[in-house]
């Protein structure tokens, strides 16, 4: 994580037209791709849980949701503050990729409040089918600016990343660690899940 | 300069504050823990 954030900091080339400003970009593509990540896995943890009824399966989806709440929340923070600074504006409503995350966010945020509310287990088989349908959202987000129009920038082209060489390396490295970073925070939850459940059968006993 | 150090300063007070909910359910549960412990061994 050091290595990525000197590397977005000092070594990336400073962007023309945005200046120092641009570097918000090797943050917020990373937070993009984990809530992604995160949301995936929810949705993969959904389907092998209705398949299998094995609740650490429900376990790993709720874990990954509230990480990957997290990262869409902090993604939605840097992508107001790079909209403020690029299009003059926080929060430029009506653009389709802003609307579509905004949703995401909305739709895990529902997911968690839902687990919060009710009775732990209970819920589980409605969880799992929020989780695989609010995931419907995911590729919207990713093409929505190809489906719209949209004032958003485009990275990832069909030809690769539109992206100058030591801009794209900078961007590789934090997408590594922040994915680095997504694990250990899900391991950690995971962990949390387990030991949460080991007490209440102790308790039980 | 000043969106850029709000944008990387507000990232990690977000996953400082994670980490610290992480942790105080970490604490709540050892807590937990700790009670059960002394209720069966006052029990046995």
């Amino acid at each position: 994580m050091v290595v990525a954030l000197c590397m977005a900091l000092l070594y990336a080339p400073t962007e023309r037209t945005m200046g120092s400003a641009q570097r918000i970009f090797y943050i917020h593509v990373p937070l993009a791709w984990v809530s992604f990540l995160a949301f995936f896995v929810v949705f993969l943890g959904g389907i092998i849980f209705l398949r299998t009824r094995d609740l650490r399966w429900d376990k790993l989806a709720l874990s990954s949701a509230e990480v990957g709440v997290l990262f869409c929340t902090l993604m939605l923070i840097t992508g107001a503050i790079w909209a403020k600074v690029a299009w003059g504006v926080w929060w430029p409503w009506g653009d389709p990729r802003l609307t579509t995350t905004l949703v995401l966010w909305l739709i895990y945020l529902g997911y968690m409040l839902l687990r919060a509310l009710s009775e732990e287990g209970r819920i589980a088989k409605v969880a799992a089918v929020f989780g695989i349908v609010g995931f419907l959202d995911v590729p919207v987000v990713f093409f929505s600016v190809r489906w719209w129009r949209s004032i958003h920038g485009v990275v990832v082209t069909s030809r690769g990343l539109n992206l100058d060489l030591k801009m794209a390396s900078t961007l590789w490295v934090c997408l590594a660690a922040f994915t680095l970073l997504y694990a250990c925070l899900l391991l950690h939850r995971l962990l949390l899940e387990e030991a949460g459940d080991e007490l209440s059968r102790i308790g039980r006993r | 300069m000043g969106y850029l150090f709000a944008a990387y300063l507000l990232v990690w007070i977000g996953f400082f504050l994670y980490l610290l909910s992480l942790s105080g359910r970490q604490r709540r549960l050892s807590k937990e823990l700790e009670a059960l412990k002394g209720r069966t061994s006052e029990g046995g």
